[in-house]
């Protein structure tokens, strides 16, 4: 058994209570929600916070999935499981679903949460390659109130975000557009293992042409990335084969990975070419009612 | 689903109970299914201390200074003990099972990263933890020696400056076979083909990790040591040497075990500290490693650098086979295998053909590893002999073009063959080859597969299959040849049966989750007609068992469980005479009928074992001569080896545009022999085949060049889940073992030798279209795809 350093326990009783908590405890303290990042860290002591500020009876106040106005809005602290199994997220975004069902595994996404997911902030992360994909906005608050961010805003670095000391993120919001549908791809080691390279994309259409499209990767830079270049590629163009592969190029070269155990430089440059065309070709056929498969 | 207050009930109305050989369930799932294990961890004794060992961050380094005063000044720390502590009692350095010797604590300098430096007993293991980082440890960093191919390079540091004259990283040399006549039949060979072949480090990764509570009684000296040990009566002995405290005042327990794979066969430096520390301290001590500990500095398997040569005729008859072997034994030699088998069985290299020739020259090093070198059921490294008898076989059909099936079938020894004698000296007892083979291809639709496979790659699809057939050498060993530390690899068995018919049975073997309990009460049911149910099996506990050498390498059935079905057959010789007293007939006048003696012609004349039980134990007179009383004790010498074998085929599909691998089909046929619990087997087979699997495409233990072990836990060393592996097909033939009194064969090995060279070849064949020939372990997705783009030695 690894066991963690020395700390503190606190219990979280409201929004307000845990923010007083982090404000009364200092930059020692962290948030645990679902745990599964922060309580391997600590045993492994690479983490040694001093307190622990437990948020998991906010569930209630933050682990919602619901619509307001144009947009989505999730709790930060909503389960994975919570969102791999509701059938109105799929509905209007497919690519969560897709997400989570790689994600982890059973017992991961029974605990494991979208906030912590997101602040956790790893480059590998799936959850944040699926909201860089939406363009989802991230929510943040503190005493002095609350901000939204973009999720580009969100994600300073490498297990950095714009979450500071005793601010704490409570929910994403995720516009709603019509025409449009989305799809997630990853290729891991093993079930349950991080991405060696994934890719989110999201497409809008108006007729035969894209109207609008996004792409978000995971592990091939230090940040999740979502890809500019690709939109305005495919913005007004009719998808095809060619335009799926010239997402792929500039998907490709936009990447900056860097070898690890997980795979070469070369060949995590050619899943988010390989990944990209995936994406948007299975979210062009969610949208058209065509199976997707290879033309 | 009905769920039943009482399983034990339930279980033992089970009509499907065997008397014998057969199915039934295993008698000590319903304690270990619902908890109720006792594991090493589960042992609480009162006042009981907690160990925690300080590990060095560097792969080879001087030790300048250890100050421990921060960590003695911890208020819940009772002793801080370090190498130089150790080094004034003479117990810094201890044996290693291959004649190397190993530091319990460093003392002069580090020579791998985690290698043990210092230790602190805490009141609980959190403090122990805590106060390890107060140690303050000066280190002054050498080069480390990480690539096994640099080792003997002339500048290269000297790892084992320890050693009297030592001026260079070479740990042995060792050949096999003839070089003579190897060259001669390469000379004439219309085909040679060469391959460099890499059997990467991996590690067993037993669900529970490696630890110890020592308990020594400072009135009477006794010391007892629940410990995590494969081999506690050869753990005992050891201890008796090294440390000098009188065997008979040593009791190890070795208690429930949650996977050993060899990793729970070497003596690790935390038990002695534990020894050490209770010895000190005055109390017992528990040490846990964690899994990083477990996974950075316990017992590793593999890390060979093969090349391997074939040569052929033409049409496909194999002349010989030569293999050059760089073996990285780490920094110290920690192999276990006995004396005379310093590469343990590597020399069952020529598998299951017939050869010519054969020959093998190996040259083992030291490096900044961890040390090890037999573990994850490696049959004492027939793992690595299989993979490269099995790769090079396939690399031939390659170049020769011909089907992979039918070159192994018209080289296999043939039935009338056996006993045959092999190119390097084993003597196979028993096989039967072809029969197994076809059986595989006709389980798994071999040529329609290879009509399948052949539709797709006009479409460009990859898809693979891969064939493995391979002899195992188990059960180690005829005292003649084998030892280990001078222990001779016999094993004892001892059968007590009670008045009311009901037996114990004590074993000197120990079960790490194979099934001891279940099968070895099998065996005796089997020879004395009596229920499984009503023999209690007593193993792992050195003062409760008679002296025997442990399980690993397949051994206890081969070993362990013919002293069972010997010693049944001495109660049962004794109580044939009990029986002719009884029924008033002589001897030879009974015929046993699996469980009662009858008198041959007069079915209405018997006595059944139960009856003569209680009359051993009961009033009136036995036979002249005979004692009261019906139990036996036995220890058994093997007169060979089993040689159990196996035809394995693969089938995997590998996305073209990810290079993910998915293993779609496999079929494993077994012969080990006469099969006692098929279900047990079938089980053991599963798990090797997963093992497999997981060698093939996912495991490796590496380093950085800097020594960091890249592997130190479960998100990095990545073992297969149920998401990986196919619904397993197996089938089996049985050729029993001539020399076994019950004709079985090892099975605990077979699949995780058979099954790494079935995926990888099943890979290789998919890849095909792409000129590829052999890419090495583990084929990754990014592995794979470097090799379809034509870079053979990717790192990745």
């Amino acid at each position: 058994m690894q066991v963690p350093a020395p700390f503190e326990y606190e219990r979280a009783t409201s929004v307000d209570h845990a923010i007083a908590l982090l404000e009364r405890l200092g930059s020692e303290a962290r948030l645990v929600a679902g745990g599964h990042s922060l309580l391997p860290m600590m045993k492994l002591r690479f983490a040694t916070p001093e307190y622990l500020i437990d948020i998991n009876d906010l569930h209630d106040e933050l682990g919602y999935i619901r619509v307001e106005g144009d947009e989505f809005r999730i709790g930060a602290m909503t389960r994975h499981r919570e969102l791999l199994e509701s059938d109105e997220l799929a509905a209007a975004f497919p690519i969560f679903r897709d997400a989570e069902k790689v994600i982890a595994d059973p017992v991961v996404r029974n605990r494991g949460t979208l906030g912590g997911s997101l602040c956790q902030a790893d480059p590998a992360e799936d959850l944040s390659a699926v909201c860089t994909t939406l363009d989802a906005s991230c929510v943040i608050r503190s005493s002095d109130g609350e901000r939204v961010l973009t999720m580009h805003e969100f994600h300073r670095g490498p297990y950095e975000t714009a979450v500071e000391d005793a601010q704490m993120l409570t929910e994403i919001r995720i516009p709603i557009r019509p025409n449009g549908s989305s799809a997630y791809e990853k290729v891991e080691r093993r079930a349950g293992d991080w991405a060696i390279v994934s890719a989110g994309a999201a497409v809008w259409m108006d007729g035969e042409t894209i109207s609008d499209a996004r792409v978000g990767l995971a592990a091939v830079g230090p940040n999740t990335t979502g890809i500019g270049a690709i939109s305005e590629a495919l913005r007004g163009q009719v998808p095809t084969e060619e335009l799926y592969a010239t997402a792929g190029g500039l998907a490709a070269e936009a990447s900056r990975p860097s070898a690890d155990s997980r795979g070469t430089e070369a060949y995590k440059r050619h899943l988010a070419d390989e990944l990209t065309r995936r994406a948007l070709r299975r979210s062009v056929a969610r949208i058209t009612g065509t199976n997707g498969q290879e033309a | 689903m009905t769920v039943t207050d009482n399983p034990v009930a339930s279980f033992h109305d089970n009509d499907q109970h065997p008397v014998g050989f057969g199915r039934m369930l295993r008698k000590e799932d319903p304690r270990l299914i619902r908890g109720k294990g006792n594991f090493v961890d589960d042992v609480q004794l009162p006042g009981m201390l907690h160990l925690a060992i300080l590990r060095s961050p560097y792969a080879h380094a001087k030790i300048l200074g250890i100050d421990v005063s921060a960590a003695q000044a911890h208020p819940n720390v009772v002793a801080v003990i370090t190498g130089a502590d150790l080094a004034e009692q003479g117990l810094a350095w201890m044996p290693t099972l291959s004649n190397d010797v190993q530091a319990v604590l460093a003392t002069d300098k580090v020579r791998f990263q985690h290698q043990e430096v210092a230790f602190v007993v805490a009141e609980d293991r959190y403090s122990a933890r805590d106060a390890l980082e107060l140690i303050v440890v000066d280190y002054e960093p050498i080069d480390p020696v990480m690539d096994v191919r640099k080792a003997l390079e002339p500048d290269a540091p000297v790892i084992r400056d320890d050693l009297d004259g030592k001026t260079d990283n070479h740990c042995f040399d060792w050949e096999t076979g003839d070089a003579a006549a190897t060259d001669a039949a390469f000379a004439k060979a219309d085909v040679v083909v060469t391959e460099d072949i890499v059997y990467p480090r991996v590690h067993p990764a037993p669900m529970e990790t490696c630890g110890a509570v020592a308990n020594v009684d400072q009135i009477s000296g006794q010391l007892t040591l629940w410990c995590t040990s494969q081999a506690p009566h050869a753990h005992r002995t050891v201890y008796a040497l090294v440390a000098g405290l009188p065997e008979h005042k040593i009791r190890v327990i070795a208690p429930d075990i949650g996977g050993g794979f060899g990793n729970k066969v070497p003596i690790y430096p935390g038990y002695v500290c534990a020894i050490v520390a209770s010895l000190v301290i005055g109390k017992p001590v528990k040490w846990m490693e964690d899994r990083t500990e477990n996974l950075v500095s316990t017992g590793f398997a593999r890390d060979y650098v093969m090349r391997g040569e074939i040569a052929a005729t033409s049409d496909g008859k194999i002349l010989a086979v030569r293999t050059n072997v760089l073996a990285d034994h780490g920094a110290f030699n920690g192999t276990a295998a006995p004396v005379k088998y310093p590469a343990g069985f590597f020399g069952v290299f020529t598998g299951s053909y017939d050869l010519e020739a054969a020959y093998c020259n190996m040259t083992a090093v030291y490096t900044n590893k961890a040390p090890g070198g037999v573990a994850y059921a490696c049959s004492f490294r027939i793992t690595e002999a299989v993979y490269l008898v099995e790769r090079i076989v396939d690399c031939l059909a390659h170049e020769l073009d011909m089907d992979p099936a039918e070159l192994r079938i018209k080289n296999f020894i043939q039935p009338d063959q056996f006993p045959y004698t092999t190119k390097t000296g084993w003597v196979y007892d028993s096989g039967n080859y072809e029969p197994a083979m076809r059986k595989a291809m006709d389980m798994i639709g071999y040529d329609e597969l290879r009509r399948e496979q052949a539709e797709k790659r006009e479409r460009g699809e990859l898809m693979g299959i891969g064939i493995a057939f391979f002899t195992e050498a188990v059960g180690a060993g005829p005292r003649k040849d084998m030892d280990i530390l001078g222990l001779g690899m016999a094993d004892g068995c001892e059968l007590r049966m009670h008045p009311t018919g009901k037996g114990v049975l004590r074993l000197s073997v120990k079960t790490q989750g194979q099934g001891h309990e279940t099968t070895f009460a099998q065996i005796v049911s089997e020879e004395l007609g009596i229920p499984p149910e009503d023999l209690e099996v007593v193993h792992g506990d050195t003062d409760n068992t008679p002296f025997g050498l442990g399980t690993y390498g397949s051994r206890s059935t081969p070993v362990s469980g013919a002293a069972a079905a010997l010693v049944a057959r001495k109660v049962r010789d004794k109580a044939q005479i009990i029986a002719s007293g009884m029924l008033e007939v002589s001897v030879a006048d009974l015929e046993w009928m699996k469980g009662s003696f009858q008198v041959k012609g007069d079915p209405e004349k018997s006595v059944t074992i139960q009856d003569i039980a209680m009359k051993a134990h009961g009033a009136g007179d036995l036979p002249e001569g005979v004692e009261g009383g019906l139990e036996a004790q036995i220890c058994y010498n093997p007169e060979n080896l089993t040689y159990p074998f196996g035809a394995y085929i693969c089938v995997v599909d590998i996305d073209p545009g990810t290079a993910h691998v998915t293993v779609r089909r496999f079929v494993a046929v077994d012969d080990c022999g006469t099969q006692i619990n098929p279900m047990i087997i079938e089980g053991q087979v599963h798990g090797g085949l997963t093992d497999g699997v997981g060698m093939a495409l996912m495991e490796i233990i590496e380093f950085d060049e800097l020594g960091n072990c890249l592997g130190g836990s479960f998100m990095d060393y990545l073992i297969p889940t149920a998401l990986e592996v196919p619904d397993w097909e197996t089938g089996h033939t049985v050729t029993p073992s001539p020399h076994h009194p019950i004709g079985a064969k090892g099975i605990g090995e077979s699949a995780t030798v058979g099954s790494p060279p079935a995926v990888v070849n099943a890979v290789i064949d998919a890849l095909k279209p792409f000129g590829v020939r052999h890419a090495d372990m583990p084929l990754t997705p990014s592995r794979v795809w470097e090799t379809m783009q034509g870079n053979h030695t990717p790192p990745i």
